[in-house]
């Protein structure tokens, strides 16, 4: 069988219609005042899933984890955990628990206090406490920190206790709310492979919260792209970036081509796309677009392939000239300007360190794609 | 802590070559310093030194009203003439007679009381200005500190018609029917406890505010999640967090209030004794200048010695903490 991207996941309860799911947000709607954060927003999540919320600033996300927390309570719908609604559970009652974005790491607490003080409200006796709090800094390599303070602390030693805290108690779900938010760029990525492995270890469910997109891309089983506090996609990170479902999707994780035009032609599997200026698009997965209709034919810069001479056999070619590129190292970016005046984003992996075909500003291009290399979008 | 940051003074190496710019800047660090000190040494060292000379002396029917006075005139021989008549007779007094303990430690109760209300009261004020939306936090700070705009001394008085047996609120709860006989309040300790609360009220509020205001609300949130009811965040969280305003505003009402002359005087009536008051009564009724002086060496040092230990013992904790 085909599959979207190039990670075969063994993990996927989504595709079993028996599992049951662990986390049910039912047509949940949350208002403050006038401004509606979350909109009749259905979602499942199960158990020792990765699971990652991602949006813009103010598209809910937060507020959607805020009401898993306990912190708010949904105007409308209920939240299900493990087929028990948390409606009228306070924050203090609930088998979560919550990383918060600024860490809020008590500031009059050592590290090893920190960590212990969800244990002590849960009245388990000292040794195990020692115990655990032990185990806890060395999961995330403190041990020679435990009587510090948090002021005491760099940035990336805050968050690692923050993290142990918060898993210290077992909760069946933590919540990450922009855990690397605060870290900078070499930290967080390394960081991202931290966290994952200790999922893996504790096989614990993660919701976590991030504007990040290559952050989701990287640590989650599926991703759910909100907007205006609605589900735009719940998908796997190679279903969201190969297969998105709208133009806002395909718009908002990594880079693509929007080429805009109508159905001219539609059979079971192949369509035609006639674009403003008149040139033909042959598409063979065309989805639900029916004949008339206008679409957007999206396609990543990744899957055009730019020549210096028209090429042969492929099944879409356009002309146009180079009008901008950027040499990345890795590879090479080009802008090209096609006949109808539309420029389209091309990238070339550098492969080998001499390139046989070199393009410069201005050049005379064509770009090319297979009928299969993008998708069409109906909405 | 920023204190000590604050303090430091950028000091000129002595091995550096003299550079006028550098010179300048270790001038006007060392004259920055040198104005509170000053401040100090001329506002309140001197005073305390002459107050307490005059503790040393004996009353006199004269002019200042105690002798011995420093004649200059007289030269050295004359001024160690003068030393030779100080003694400690006053403070023995002070101990003789039980009015003056009595006075001190009734002024320290009514001051601890007083400010355990102030306490009570203001917390709950300072922590809803500090959860207040972030626009409405400079008009109810304006509005704790409207009342400074009036007179004290009109503020107090104001009270005499409101707590008096006919006055304002027995008037009212009289209207209302929860009393039919007037409470007496005036001219007792209730009446002073309710003038000193409402007259520094103010000056617990605002250092809590600035300790709470700084609080992340996160943390509660955080202690909650992770297990922990309100009240009891409330303890574990909030109120260590806020312990550096609670002292602050504890020892700025306490402090003042201790010594206190105008609230016993005219909300208490005449059997109230607090040291502010014996001290006004030494003073101008009795004209007896060394034995008021004694009492106000006394009362500042009792003030002075524990609030110094305390700082001692804070910044030996706060030391260990680093």
């Amino acid at each position: 069988m085909k599959s979207l991207g190039s990670i075969r996941r063994s993990f996927s309860p989504w595709t079993d219609p028996a599992a049951k799911p662990y986390i049910v947000f039912e047509n949940v709607t949350k208002k403050f005042g006038d401004f509606t954060a979350v909109n009749n927003l259905s979602l499942a999540i199960y158990e020792r899933e990765f699971f990652a919320l991602l949006g813009a600033s103010g598209c809910g996300k937060s507020t959607l984890l805020r009401m898993l927390a306990g912190f708010d309570e949904p105007t409308s719908g209920r939240i299900l955990l493990d087929g028990q609604d948390l409606r009228g559970i306070p924050p203090y009652r609930r088998p979560v628990n919550m990383m918060f974005q600024s860490y809020a790491l008590f500031p009059h607490m050592s590290v090893e206090q920190n960590i212990a003080f969800g244990l002590k409200q849960e009245g388990m006796p000292k040794a195990d406490i020692d115990k655990r709090v032990a185990d806890m800094l060395k999961l995330v390599k403190l041990e020679q920190f435990a009587k510090r303070k948090p002021h005491q602390l760099s940035g990336g030693q805050r968050q690692r206790v923050a993290l142990a805290r918060s898993v210290a108690k077992r909760p069946k779900v933590l919540l990450l709310d922009e855990p690397l938010g605060a870290l900078d760029k070499k930290l967080r990525e390394e960081t991202q492979f931290e966290l994952m492995d200790l999922q893996q270890n504790l096989g614990l469910t993660f919701v976590v919260v991030t504007h990040d997109q290559e952050e989701a891309m990287t640590m989650a089983d599926r991703i759910a792209i909100l907007d205006k506090g609605q589900v735009m996609q719940v998908a796997t990170p190679a279903e969201v970036y190969e297969a998105p479902v709208s133009r806002f999707v395909a718009n908002f994780v990594g880079n693509v081509n929007m080429l805009e035009g109508t159905v001219a032609e539609r059979s079971e599997k192949t369509a035609t796309i006639t674009g403003a200026s008149g040139a033909q698009i042959r598409v063979e997965n065309a989805g639900d677009a029916t004949a008339g209709s206008t679409v957007a034919f999206a396609i990543r810069p990744e899957k055009i392939k730019v020549s210096s001479r028209k090429p042969d056999g492929a099944a879409n070619v356009m002309e146009g000239e180079i009008y901008d590129l950027a040499y990345l190292g890795d590879m090479t970016v080009y802008h090209v300007r096609l006949v109808d005046g539309q420029v389209v984003k091309a990238s070339a992996l550098n492969s080998s360190r001499i390139t046989e075909d070199p393009l410069s500003w201005n050049d005379k291009a064509w770009i090319s794609f297979a009928p299969d290399a993008g998708v069409v979008l109906t909405r | 802590m920023a204190e000590t940051t604050l303090a430091t003074a950028p000091s000129a190496s002595p091995a550096a070559v003299p550079q006028q710019g550098t010179w300048l800047a270790a001038l006007t660090g060392r004259l920055v310093i040198i104005i509170p000190y000053a401040w100090l040494l001329i506002l309140f060292l001197v005073p305390f030194l002459i107050v307490f000379k005059i503790s040393l002396s004996q009353t006199a029917i004269a002019m200042p009203p105690y002798s011995p006075t420093f004649d200059l005139s007289a030269g050295i021989t004359g001024l160690w003439e003068s030393f030779r008549e100080f003694s400690f007779d006053n403070y023995l007094w002070l101990t003789d007679d039980p009015l003056y303990v009595n006075a001190y430690v009734s002024s320290v109760v009514i001051a601890a009381i007083s400010t355990f209300f102030a306490l009570l009261i203001g917390f709950p004020i300072a922590y809803g200005m500090a959860r207040a939306p972030a626009t409405v936090r400079p008009l109810l700070l304006m509005l704790v500190i409207l009342p400074f705009w009036t007179s004290f001394l009109i503020r107090v008085y104001a009270w005499i018609g409101i707590l008096k047996p006919e006055g304002l609120l027995n008037q009212f709860l009289i209207w209302t029917g929860i009393i039919d006989q007037p409470l007496i309040i005036l001219n007792t300790h209730t009446a002073i406890f309710i003038g000193i609360v409402y007259s520094y009220l103010p000056f617990m509020v605002l250092p809590l505010y600035s300790a709470l205001e700084k609080m992340d609300y996160s943390l509660i949130e955080a202690a909650q999640d992770l297990g922990c009811p309100p009240i009891s965040a409330f303890w574990k969280i909030t109120f260590p967090l806020a312990m550096p305003g609670i002292v602050a505003g504890c020892l700025l009402v306490f402090i003042p209030a201790t010594g206190e002359f105008v609230i016993p005087d005219l909300l208490g009536g005449s059997q109230t004794l607090m040291i502010g008051k014996t001290l006004w009564n030494e003073f101008f009724s009795n004209r007896d200048w060394p034995v008021s002086s004694a009492v106000a060496v006394i009362l500042l040092l009792m003030l002075v010695v524990p609030m110094m230990f305390f700082q001692q013992a804070q910044a030996k904790a706060q030391e260990q903490g680093r």
